[in-house]
This record gives C-alpha cells, sequence and structure tokens, in this order.
C-alpha cells in the first residue's frame, strides 16, 4: 500500500481531526484515479468520522465532497446526512449528483426527495446502474414521472436513456 | 499546437469560449483567484468563489477535455477593503486542496500600506504550503510598482524561481528577468501586450523562463490570445520546439512545482453520455 495512505490510516485510526489535514492532499499523495477509494478508506478507518463528515463536506473541493457522499454508506452518519445528500442534489456536477444517490440516500431520503434524486440523474444522462435501491424504492408516482420524461424526450425528438426504456419496459411489460 | 494558458479567469467565460479554446489546442490552463469587478463586500463572498475554483469551474472545464487548476488569494484590490481582509485567515484551508498550484494573484494595485501587508503575509503563506506565487504587476505606475513587488518578493525569503511576475511589458520585462523570477506577459486585444510585441519580447529576452496568457475575464479580452501568439511566433520564424516550450512545457515546468499539477487523462472527467453542461444540446 502507499507508504502515506498507511500513516494516515493510523493517525486517523488515532484521532478523527486528523482528517482535516489529510482529506485534502489525498489526489496529489495517493493518486487521482484513486482518490474516492482513498478517502472513503480513511473515512472507514477514523473512529467519530462521523462528527467530522459534515465539516469535511462543508470545506471539502469537488472531490473530497464526492468522497463524503460515498463515505455515508459506510459510516453511520443518523440523518446528519441527508442535508449533505440534499445539498449535492442541488448541484449541476453530475459526479456529486451520482455519488449523493448512493445507499445512504436509498435508505434516508423521504419518498419525494429519492423520486427526484432518480429523475435528476436521468435528467443528467448519470447511468441508473449507479442509482443505490431502485429495486425497492421504485413506487407508482416515481413510474409516472419517468414516463413523463420518456414522453418529452421523445416528443422533441431526442433519445431516452436505453436503461430508462429497459427500466420502464419491465415494469409496463 | 498543444497550448497550457496559465492565467485564465474562466468563471467569466461561456462554454462557447471552452469549445474554441480546446479547437484552438488549449488542453491546461491555470485560474487565477482575483476581482469580480463589482466589489465584494464580505467574506462569505470570497468562500463561495474559492469553492467554485476548486469545485464547479474544474467540472465545466473537464467537460471539455481542459484540465483546470487555480491559484488562490486575496487580490490586490480588495486587500483595501477591511470587510474583505478576514479572508486571509481562511486561506490555509484553501492552499491545501489538490488542484491549488499557486498563491495569487498577489500584489499591487495602488501601493498602499495594506497592499504591502496582504502581500506580504501571502508570500510568507506560499512558503508554508510549499506552493509558487503569482504577482500580479500593477497597471498604473507599473514600473515602480514592478520595482517595488521585486523588492518585496526578496525580502520575503521565497526563491524567485518560485515566483511569476506578471503583466509584464517592454518596460518591466529587464529587470523581472534580472531578478531571477519567471515572466508573465498578458495578450490583450489593446491594452496590456499585443502578440506581435510579445514575439519583440522573445526575440530580445529569449524564450527561457516566459509565460504568456490571455488573462480573458470580463473585460474585453481574448481567450484564444495563446494561440494567436503561437501563431505569431512561427510566422516570425520561431521553430515548433520554441511554441512548445513558451506555451506547453514553461507553465508545466512552473506550475509543476507545486507538486499538484494533474495532467493524466484529459478526456472529460464524467463518464456519462449527458450531463449539466451539454445539457440539452446534443440528440
Amino acid at each position: 500500500m502507499n507508504a502515506w495512505l498507511e500513516k494516515a490510516l493510523s493517525d486517523v485510526a488515532a484521532d478523527a481531526t486528523v482528517l482535516h489535514t489529510v482529506f485534502p492532499a489525498v489526489g496529489r499523495r495517493v493518486g487521482r484515479a484513486v482518490d474516492d477509494a482513498a478517502r472513503v478508506r480513511l473515512l472507514a478507518a477514523a473512529p467519530g468520522a462521523a462528527a467530522e463528515m459534515p465539516g469535511l463536506y462543508r470545506h471539502g473541493d469537488a472531490a473530497e465532497k464526492r468522497a463524503v457522499l460515498h463515505g455515508l454508506s459506510v459510516v453511520d452518519t443518523g440523518d446528519a446526512g441527508i442535508e449533505l445528500v440534499a445539498d449535492a442534489l442541488r448541484t449541476n456536477d453530475t459526479r456529486l449528483v451520482a455519488a449523493a444517490m448512493g445507499e445512504y440516500a436509498a435508505t434516508h431520503l423521504d419518498a419525494p426527495a429519492y423520486r427526484h434524486g432518480v429523475l435528476k440523474c436521468v435528467f443528467m444522462g448519470i447511468p441508473l446502474a449507479e442509482v443505490a435501491g431502485l429495486d425497492r424504492r421504485t413506487d407508482e408516482e416515481l413510474l409516472r414521472m419517468l414516463r413523463d420524461f420518456a414522453a418529452e424526450r421523445t416528443a422533441a425528438g431526442r433519445e431516452v436513456p436505453a436503461d430508462l426504456r429497459t427500466l420502464l419496459n419491465e415494469q409496463d411489460g | 499546437m498543444r497550448i497550457f494558458d496559465p492565467h485564465i479567469h474562466m468563471s467569466s467565460r461561456t462554454t462557447d469560449d471552452y469549445a474554441a479554446m480546446h479547437a484552438a489546442g488549449v488542453r491546461a490552463l491555470v485560474e487565477p483567484a482575483f476581482w469580480l469587478g463589482q466589489p465584494r463586500t464580505n467574506v462569505g463572498s470570497f468562500t463561495d468563489y474559492f469553492d467554485a475554483l476548486v469545485g464547479w469551474e474544474p467540472f465545466r472545464a473537464s467537460q471539455f477535455g481542459i484540465a483546470h487548476h487555480c491559484t488562490i488569494a486575496l487580490n490586490p484590490k480588495e486587500a483595501n477593503d477591511p470587510r474583505c481582509v478576514p479572508v486571509l485567515e481562511l486561506l490555509p484551508r484553501y492552499l491545501e486542496k489538490d488542484g491549488v498550484v499557486a498563491v495569487g494573484e498577489i500584489g499591487y494595485d495602488s501601493m498602499t500600506e495594506q497592499e504591502d501587508k496582504a502581500f506580504a503575509a501571502q508570500l510568507a503563506l506560499a512558503i508554508a504550503h510549499d506552493l509558487p506565487a503569482l504577482v500580479h504587476t500593477p497597471h498604473r505606475d507599473k514600473a515602480a510598482g514592478t520595482e517595488r513587488s521585486i523588492a518585496v518578493v526578496r525580502e520575503s525569503g521565497i526563491a524567485p524561481e518560485r515566483v511569476v511576475l506578471d503583466h509584464l511589458n517592454e518596460l518591466t520585462v529587464a529587470m523581472a528577468k534580472e531578478s531571477g523570477c519567471w515572466l508573465g506577459f498578458s495578450i490583450y486585444p489593446d491594452t496590456k501586450m499585443d502578440e506581435d510585441r510579445m514575439v519583440a519580447i522573445l526575440r530580445e529576452y529569449g524564450t527561457e523562463r516566459v509565460l504568456v496568457n490571455s488573462a480573458a475575464d470580463w473585460g474585453r479580452s481574448d481567450p484564444l490570445k495563446t494561440r494567436r501568439t503561437g501563431d505569431a511566433m512561427l510566422a516570425a520564424g520561431f521553430t515548433e520546439d520554441d511554441v512548445d516550450l513558451v506555451l506547453w512545457r514553461n507553465p508545466v515546468e512552473f506550475y509543476g512545482r507545486s507538486g499538484r499539477l494533474s495532467l493524466e487523462g484529459l478526456s472529460p472527467e464524467a463518464e456519462f453520455a449527458g450531463n449539466s453542461i451539454l445539457r440539452g444540446a446534443r440528440k
């Protein structure tokens, strides 16, 4: 393993506030291609990470925010992560929106918020495979919204995403 | 021609600019924090701006195959407003971000005592965070301001090869070169410097340690001035290797000193077919 990451993991295990200093440096120290995974490992290794995550999100750059969103599905933050997910779903950054719709969102978002999260993913071209909980959280209202979206796209002469067509066909077939 | 624009304010530019820049050869850029035209009145206005420079704007750039990095600082003009100065205390947090490759723009606007303080404090931050510094030389009283900037840089203890003095012209290039700092030139449609004057300066002073930028922002400016300068260099007899040195290898070397420049994988970061910027445009 990367020596820097190894040390960081043991440091955050001893003191979760060390996350403040190591979190921003992960990209250049461990590598941009694996920064999400490395940051989630740091969160998982830090007892007390849950208390630090809202601050790490608020003060994070886009990559740090994304890692905190992924971390919500690994670290138990109770309901404290809901407002972070809501913040990410207000952005127009597809990577943040996709990261927001993980297992935590599937478990914690109320029905209207979950439906709009899914619809936003479809609207932005984020593959439905990235959205957690569709099998158990898809309800009639969400299907109506998705059918309306597909109809709007069709009326405009634009393509309906293949994964959405598949989902609607399964439901209607 | 591959181009790295070492100074351009993309937050003020459109997606058409990004597309045109990519078509012209721009593959990487640095967006320095500066003022917005409209003066800020509180610290929160800065942090939202800085958050965009390490958040939304790199995402936008990535959609067009351009790597975006930034520099962070309290700019010289707003260093004079006591409502803005407390942002200095928040800079260390931003100076640790992966996408931040220098402290800047710092330096002088009207050469006031407040500007002195902010300039020196931020050179100290550059040293503390092991970052290069981007120094804006003033538009008014430029020669005296550049001379004084060089003195402040020297006094700070930062290595001159980790500093770029920007917006230079015929009157300030010699003292800047003598200082050991990098030489920055902003090519504008009708003010600071144009591409033919730039070629003349390159002939006289050489291509080493020279950075050429468009400094395009919300004012009358042209994000393709880097390309125009490359074309003018070729027309004047410089080689393609000379152009590559000035427009790519020099900025890579200078900002690479941060240890944070990330130029691999210049294809769009998001793998998804559609996204929020190309929204609806494609069928």
